[in-house]
């Protein structure tokens, strides 16, 4: 079995008003940040996970992903995996 | 006449509920624990507010992987009363139970203060007791409460009736300046196809008792009560 | 000295206090030893300063169970409930880390009344902050983080105050009080008793979180304490709701011995204290404690100050059923110990001594300090009435400023950010006097509330702290209620100085006057020094929470007018008190003079009326003259009632000033309206107990007029005091 480093970044979708993003935008605004368009507010999960390799691991996270990591409704998600040094992923 | 609370890890309005229900209504309660799978024979299942699994990831998305959920969703799906408050409507979404989802309200601050409730559906068990177009004063307490569904599954909601309340101003009026989240349409509370599965944010628990600022919370109790006292009594 | 001068800066311990460490042990500690020792001498943790000062006040009475000493204070309420309660300080974490301080203040203190065995109801905040806009990061950050620890953990808070001075613009004062309720047969005290006995450590891993957050709390805030900052603890809310419950499961086994929560200090503090009060010694094993973080040293899991932990002592041979209970809420717990019988706290590594330190050197052995005291220097605080004009130019126009100002307009942007009605027992709300809670099932009320004024203790600690107790128990009467006992917390500057010391003594000689003359003991509390940025101390801030009982809720008062066509009066005698007035600031731009006089004995007998007169069903409102005065005062029950009032002209008469019978703070005043019928009963019981009361006028309509003197609509005031806060 191989270590990966699986993140996951969940967004509001489009559609979805996202008040948080609104008030970081304003925020960067009131800051002098005038080239701020848009702001959107996320998530970003790491999941470290084994599996038989890359493909695999993939299939899993992304399971993760529609059952219980996104709320299909409102958010997207999209993802990478990355092998890892099983060291690292050791001493988190 | 028996009620079910559901008590997931971090809900806070089961002992409320309960409260009302013994003391107040006088009926029977059976707290369901989210690891348990029997409904004990409740004729009325709540899932009240609190933050479930500490409203991690988000409100309500793991609560509802509890062995209890399996049993709750079987019950509504045989027509038995599921009624969600708060952080329950949130479940009740994540569920599928009801369409929709409950995102962070639009001031992006926790609100707990009182709310306006205009009432569109009197035909169902939980509003029994009520007229169409009643005003209700029953409070809100949440952070995340903004009632979002896509273009085409609120049309569909609207559609079919499916609005149960809405926030409103104390004269009734349905208007932006009363909307406390920024929910769409106004929505305060929801109810599936077949009428027997109720979401709301607000908290009608909370206005079961004079002491405690009125009682039109109590109203809906005493309406879920009285019809399934007629149905028990009739079959 | 074979330890360094950085070593000890590092440990806050001076070489002094070193060298007593080496002659109690009669050797040098080691490293581990000398950090736990030196956290355990920290102020924090010791209250080295202030101890000998402590002992002045009253902490004695016939409703006390529990007076200091214990996690919190506790006293009999009626029909075998006791309430439970505790204020605590969270300033320097607040200062650095706004949301996580505040709420991981909220955590500490919930947890110090759940360790009781209660069950938390109820909580309150009282805050300080520089002014606005520029304080509005930290004032957001400690509203949100309070709001988003006891949301979560469905605790209602219930009250609390906001205040905003230029002197809390480094340092702001987060100071949370949580009260509990546990039927009296079943407190809990942190006893680690029974030799042989366990020590289970439950709730969350333990990390580096932390670690000499009790030394940093007792060093001022300057320039290196980024660096020196312990890491920022983040609460779990959560966590802490599933242990409260798990506890409350647990409240009638036999199995436990007692419980500690886990504070300041980590397991040092709890383990050393439940041992230090049992008189016994206790064993730990370090590897034994359950670890988020990967090769911490022995050090480090002693000294960590991880959040929602609690030590429970447990009978030997039944720590299986106390886990099971643990389980069931998803709660990790783990045996680290056992209780001794030999008055040491020994620190082992599986097989290897780490630290042996005789318990009473960690606790009662810590040497006190006594400080110059000297009071500062006054003279640009001097004031001469005489000086400003008598009458207010245009008093709407200054009512309405007054209404406005930060310190005086509505919390409502506060308030609704905290849910103040889980539990279905709030039965007065935030916004009036003192909230109240019943304990369900009974008709018992328990009204709380949190008062300080540093304002007054900056013009004259002495008076500045009877105030602040006089005008607490005026806010639990204004409820109907009589007040009970006290929990206190004492936000000051670095004791080092001789004023700042003066400050505290002066502070607690009023204070303990005060206690005794209104028969209020002070059954907890906690003290935070070291309140200085850049050599500046905040103004002297004692805040009293105090705790009153009324038997029969239902015949609870509230601050708002409640019918049209009642009788409102004024309570109590006005002087030319504007020392320090809210008044002077706004009008005249002057924050300076004399706080008002409290005459205790005057005060118990205002207070004695006000509690006969609502016992007796008299009263329809109640109301404390306090900050902004008498007009304030009237306005804000106008605004809680959406009610006007309508009187003749108002006059002083006498020596009185005008602007002082307007916005004067003097004190021992309420505002109460009643039903004409009630007239001649109030008057009565008014020559009774020899007590002044004017005639205002009547209730009703939509403005707040004095004729052809001057008026005001509802509306005009709501306005500017919705608007305060911007």
């Amino acid at each position: 079995m191989v270590n990966y480093l699986a993140t996951v970044v969940v967004t509001l979708k489009q559609v979805v008003n996202d008040p948080q993003g609104l008030t970081v935008k304003s925020g960067l605004r009131q800051l002098g940040f005038d080239e701020v368009e848009g702001v959107r507010v996320g998530k970003h999960i790491e999941v470290r996970l084994t599996a038989e390799d890359e493909k695999a691991a993939r299939t899993r996270v992304s399971e993760m992903c529609r059952r219980l990591l996104a709320n299909h409704v409102i958010e997207d998600v999209r993802f990478q995996v990355e092998e890892q040094d099983a060291q690292v992923g050791a001493s988190r | 006449m028996k009620f079910g609370v559901v008590v997931f890890p971090g809900t806070w309005s089961d002992r409320d509920c309960g409260q009302v229900i013994e003391q107040v209504l006088g009926a029977e309660v059976r707290y369901l624990w989210h690891k348990d799978r029997d409904l004990q024979g409740c004729d009325c299942v709540i899932l009240p507010g609190g933050f479930s699994y500490g409203d991690y990831l988000r409100c309500g998305a793991i609560a509802r992987f509890s062995p209890v959920m399996e049993s709750v969703v079987t019950f509504a799906e045989h027509g038995g009363l599921v009624w969600g408050i708060c952080n329950g409507f949130q479940v009740l979404c994540e569920t599928g139970l009801l369409p929709g989802a409950l995102i962070r309200n639009e001031a992006c601050q926790f609100r707990c203060e009182p709310a306006h409730l205009f009432v569109e559906r009197a035909d169902l068990i939980y509003t029994a007791n009520l007229d169409r177009g009643a005003v209700l004063e029953i409070p809100i307490s949440h952070g995340e409460g903004n009632y979002f569904a896509d273009p085409a599954t609120l049309s569909q909601i609207e559609q079919n009736g499916q609005v149960v309340f809405r926030y409103c101003q104390p004269d009734g009026l349905v208007v932006p300046a009363a909307n406390p989240n920024g929910s769409l349409h106004n929505i305060a509370g929801i109810v599936n196809e077949a009428g027997n599965v109720l979401g709301m944010m607000p908290h009608p628990e909370r206005r079961a008792e004079v002491e405690l600022g009125g009682e039109d919370g109590l109203k809906l109790f005493n309406s879920v009560v009285d019809a399934m006292n007629d149905i028990l009594v009739a079959s | 000295m074979p330890v360094t001068k950085k070593k000890l800066r590092e440990v806050a311990l001076s070489e002094q206090e070193y060298k007593r460490v080496v002659e109690l042990l009669d050797r040098q500690p080691n490293d581990v030893e000398l950090g736990m020792i030196g956290v355990l001498w920290s102020e924090h943790c010791s209250y080295k300063t202030s101890r000998p000062l402590l002992r002045r006040l009253p902490s004695s009475g016939s409703r006390v169970l529990q007076g200091p000493g214990e996690n919190a204070g506790a006293i009999d309420v009626g029909e075998g409930w006791a309430a439970v309660f505790k204020i605590e300080s969270h300033n320097h974490p607040s200062a650095i880390e706004p949301y996580q301080g505040a709420a991981t203040g909220v955590g500490g203190i919930l947890r110090d009344v759940a360790a009781m065995g209660a069950r938390p109801v109820a909580l309150l905040d009282s805050l300080r902050f520089g002014p606005l806009p520029e304080s509005r990061r930290l004032f957001d950050g400690v509203v949100s983080g309070i709001g988003g620890y006891g949301n979560c953990v469905g605790v209602p808070t219930v009250g609390g105050e906001v205040y905003f001075e230029p002197a809390y613009a480094g340092n702001p004062v987060v100071n949370a009080m949580c009260l509990g309720l546990v039927p009296t047969e079943r407190l809990r005290k942190a006893r680690a008793e029974g030799v042989g006995n366990l020590l289970l450590l439950a709730g969350a891993d333990t990390g580096r979180d932390g670690i000499h957050g009790a030394s940093f709390a007792s060093l001022e805030l300057d320039d290196s304490s980024e660096e020196r900052r312990p890491a920022v603890q983040v609460g779990n809310p959560f966590l802490e709701k599933c242990l409260i419950e798990a506890l409350q499961e647990l409240a009638e086994s036999t199995a436990v011995i007692g419980i500690q929560d886990l504070g300041a200090a980590g397991l040092t503090s709890a383990v050393a204290e439940a041992a230090s009060k049992a008189g016994s010694g206790a064993l730990i094993d370090v590897a034994e404690v359950p670890r988020r973080e990967q090769g911490m040293s022995p050090y480090e899991v002693m000294l960590s100050e991880s959040q929602e932990r609690m030590l429970l002592i447990v009978k030997r041979g039944r720590q299986a059923e106390v886990q099971k209970v643990l389980e069931r809420w998803d709660l990790h717990s783990a045996v680290i110990g056992m209780v001794t019988g030999d008055g040491h706290l020994d620190v082992v590594e599986g097989r290897e001594q780490v630290a042996r330190v005789p318990v009473d050197v960690l606790t009662s052995l810590c040497p006190t300090r006594t400080l110059e005291a000297k009071p500062p220097d006054h003279s640009r605080y001097r004031l001469d009435l005489t000086e400003i004009r008598e009458e207010p130019a245009d008093p709407t126009a200054t009512l309405l400023r007054l209404l406005a100002h930060p310190n005086l307009c509505s919390r409502r942007p506060v308030v609704r950010q905290y849910d103040h009605m889980v539990g279905n027992a709030t039965v007065v709300r935030p916004g009036g006097d003192a909230a109240m809670i019943r304990i369900n099932g009974t008709q018992i009320g328990i009204a709380m509330t949190t008062d300080g004024s540093g304002r007054y203790c900056e013009l004259d600690p002495y008076l500045g702290a009877q105030i602040a107790i006089a005008e607490a128990a005026r806010n639990i009467v204004a409820t109907g209620a009589r007040p009970v006992a006290i929990t206190d917390c004492l936000n000051f500057g670095n004791p080092d100085k001789p004023d700042v010391y003066w400050q505290l003594e002066e502070t607690i000689s009023g204070m303990a006057n005060a206690c005794r003359a209104l028969d209020l003991p002070i059954v907890s509390g906690n003290v935070s020094l070291y309140n200085d940025t850049d050599g500046r101390s905040i103004y002297p801030t004692p805040v009293i929470g105090m705790v009153g009982v009324i038997d029969d809720y239902s015949k609870r008062l509230e601050a708002g007018f409640k019918e049209d066509g009642d009788f409102v009066l004024l309570v109590g005698v006005t002087a030319n008190d504007l020392g320090g007035s809210h008044y002077l600031e706004v009008e005249h731009g002057v924050f300076a003079g004399r706080p008002p006089e409290v005459d205790l004995l005057q005060e118990r007998a205002v207070l004695e009326f006000i509690l006969a007169a609502a016992a007796a069903g008299l009263l329809r409102s109640a109301h404390d003259v306090a900050e902004g005065g008498m007009l304030v005062a009237l306005a804000e029950c106008c605004l809680m009632s959406k009610k006007g009032m309508r009187g003749p002209p108002l006059s002083a008469g006498g020596d009185l000033r005008f602007d002082a019978l307007l916005f004067g703070e003097t004190q021992g005043r309420f505002l109460v309206s009643l039903p004409s019928r009630s007239m001649p009963e109030i008057q009565n019981l008014a020559r009774k107990h020899r007590i002044e009361i004017q005639m205002l006028g009547m209730t009703g309509g939509d403005q707040l007029e004095f004729e052809g003197q001057f008026k005001v609509s509802l509306e005009e005031m709501e306005r500017a005091h919705e608007g305060g806060l911007g």
